[in-house]
């Protein structure tokens, strides 16, 4: 598989660019994870109130599902970027994979969103967040975590061959995606919202797959979380990722034309 | 030997926009081949069609051989890119960005490194190799971007208004290493807006106007064509129309500053271009027959668009 090869070059290449521009790496990666975890713990921490166990508990699983929505969006910014830039035409015009291209971009990110999730957890963890259900659980949950980072950056990059400008992922990010992550169990229990919004909570992947790693977590019954979560991402990846490729394909680079 | 590159009746339009109207042409291995233009005339698409950016509307294009459309990835194995804008990563420095097209040709991790080294030596960047091109003049840009093209070594050579917006000294420069890659036996097709610069690296040019050629072949011929030569005169400013009238009769009056010239056939031509200014009461300053310049035959085959240095 030759494309497996280009995917890892130009993974590398975008990490390398990240390693190159640490203000990036220090605000995406530490400051804006750990000024959630913080401010969420400490400002409605007082308020929310939870029916088992603490509010950091309860808060740290959605954060991270949280951060990987927008890391998600992070990606579709950079594969707007890309598109835009005279290096698009040069990598279509090399006889490599094109697909490499927003695949290596996608794979970065989630490692890069891997590591924003260990760095949560490592500061969830000073503030009095524990697993409660086992080692085999927090590995499933951090798991489900990465594997949601990955989906949000297939998903990003549809954004992006659909939009191709990074103000119309922005608007779709404020429009849509702000408002399904926290119209759902992210932040607080749905049972507080009126019960309209809870039948439209309940049912987003949002929800699903915070509830998946918060059970897994907490070590909570489990009953289908974990599988209905994972489901839920691969399907997305699925459908995200086949469009995204067809008008990728199609696109010809003809963006500037 | 096998053409270089051959384009075969293509079209494409974007939308109503005409950009190639069934476009002809021929490009011999081992040399430099221009295709002139103004904006607009469709030199771009050309090139974007042949590095398998673009489809065509219709009409066949062969690269070393290899349909553009049916065996794209046999075409992107034997040419290098480099567009109207330069195509590096900026965050990278120049070697790294190298390495990494070495890289995606498949070379192995150290002969990566050494072609890249090897190209930075011979652009003239090894000092500079280990900054990131955000750092760079647009100069240096595009010599780095040129060496990216060259990785690969790639037979076919496409660039596309490769000198647009750099000092002179950098054009220079850049003309050269030109040279030298042909003289290693790649085949270059480039787009130029520029008469001074086909004139001094291509060996055929083709004009484009309006998605179609309008004219082929050695500058020489062009030159040739554009009526063999020229009558030039020099004549003090407020005699300049007075002058036009006199020499009307005789073809296209061409004025440019205090300098006009008509196209003639032959020695004839200048005796009858003084005999008219004399009869005329037009005192010339300097008279003299000579070849049109590629400028002026660039103007007489796309009837002076693009300037306005016409006169009848």
């Amino acid at each position: 598989m030759r494309g497996l090869l280009d995917v890892y070059l130009i993974a590398e290449r975008n990490l390398r660019k990240v390693i190159r521009t640490p203000q990036f790496l220090v605000v995406e990666i530490f400051v804006q994870p750990i000024i959630f975890v913080l401010l969420f713990a400490y400002v409605f921490g007082g308020a929310i109130h939870v029916a088992n166990g603490s509010y950091i508990d309860f808060l740290l699983p959605g954060i991270l599902v949280q951060t990987a929505t927008f890391s998600g969006l992070n990606t579709g910014l950079a594969v707007a970027e890309d598109l835009r830039n005279g290096l698009m035409d040069r990598f279509w015009s090399l006889p490599m994979s094109r697909f490499a291209v927003v695949v290596g971009r996608i794979v970065a990110d989630t490692l890069l969103s891997a590591l924003a999730v260990l760095v949560m957890i490592g500061v969830g963890s000073l503030i009095g967040f524990r697993f409660h259900g086992g080692m085999p659980q927090a590995a499933a949950a951090i798991g489900i975590a990465v594997l949601a980072g990955a989906t949000f950056g297939v998903v990003g990059a549809l954004l992006a061959v659909i939009f191709r400008t990074p103000e119309g992922i922005q608007g779709v990010g404020f429009a849509i995606i702000f408002p399904i992550v926290f119209a759902s169990s992210v932040f607080v229990p749905i049972s507080t919202m009126p019960s309209w919004l809870q039948a439209i909570a309940t049912r987003t992947p949002i929800t699903v797959t915070v509830d998946a790693v918060r059970a897994l977590s907490l070590g909570l019954p489990l009953h289908q979380l974990p599988l209905t979560a994972v489901a839920w991402l691969v399907a997305m990846i699925a459908v995200a990722g086949t469009v995204a490729a067809v008008i990728y394909s199609r696109m010809g680079a003809a963006i500037r034309a | 030997m096998e053409p270089a590159v051959v384009l075969d009746g293509l079209r494409k339009s974007f939308g109503k926009t005409v950009a190639l109207d069934g476009v002809d042409l021929v490009v011999p291995a081992g040399t430099v081949y221009a295709l002139l233009g103004p904006n607009g005339a469709g030199k771009t698409t050309a090139v974007r069609i042949l590095a398998t950016l673009l489809r065509a509307d219709s009409g066949r294009a062969f690269v070393d051989g290899h349909d553009v459309a049916l065996h794209g990835d046999a075409v992107r194995r034997v040419i290098g890119l480099t567009g109207q804008y330069t195509a590096l990563d900026e965050a990278l420095t120049g070697r790294e960005n190298l390495v990494l097209i070495g890289r995606l040709l498949r070379l192995s991790a150290g002969d990566a490194k050494r072609r890249a080294a090897e190209l930075l030596e011979h652009v003239g960047l090894s000092e500079v190799a280990g900054r990131s091109v955000r750092t760079y003049s647009g100069g240096m840009r595009r010599r780095v971007d040129l060496a990216a093209s060259l990785v690969g070594r790639p037979r076919v050579l496409f660039l596309d208004e490769p000198t647009t917006g750099l000092d002179p000294a950098s054009r220079i420069s850049l003309w050269e290493l030109i040279a030298e890659t042909v003289r290693e036996g790649a085949t270059v097709l480039l787009t130029s807006q520029y008469l001074d610069e086909v004139d001094r690296l291509a060996s055929r040019i083709a004009v484009l106007d309006q998605g179609r050629v309008i004219a082929e072949g050695a500058p020489w011929e062009l030159k040739a064509k554009a009526g063999g030569h020229v009558v030039a005169a020099r004549v003090a400013a407020t005699l300049v129309p007075a002058a036009v009238a006199a020499l009307a009769a005789m073809g296209p009056v061409r004025s440019h500053q205090d300098e006009l010239t008509v196209p003639v056939h032959g020695e004839a031509g200048l005796l009858e271009a003084i005999q008219r200014l004399h009869d005329a009461g037009v005192a010339a300053d300097e008279i003299a027959l000579r070849r049109p310049t590629l400028d002026e035959v660039f103007l007489n085959l796309t009837n002076g668009r693009g300037s306005d240095a016409r006169a009848a």
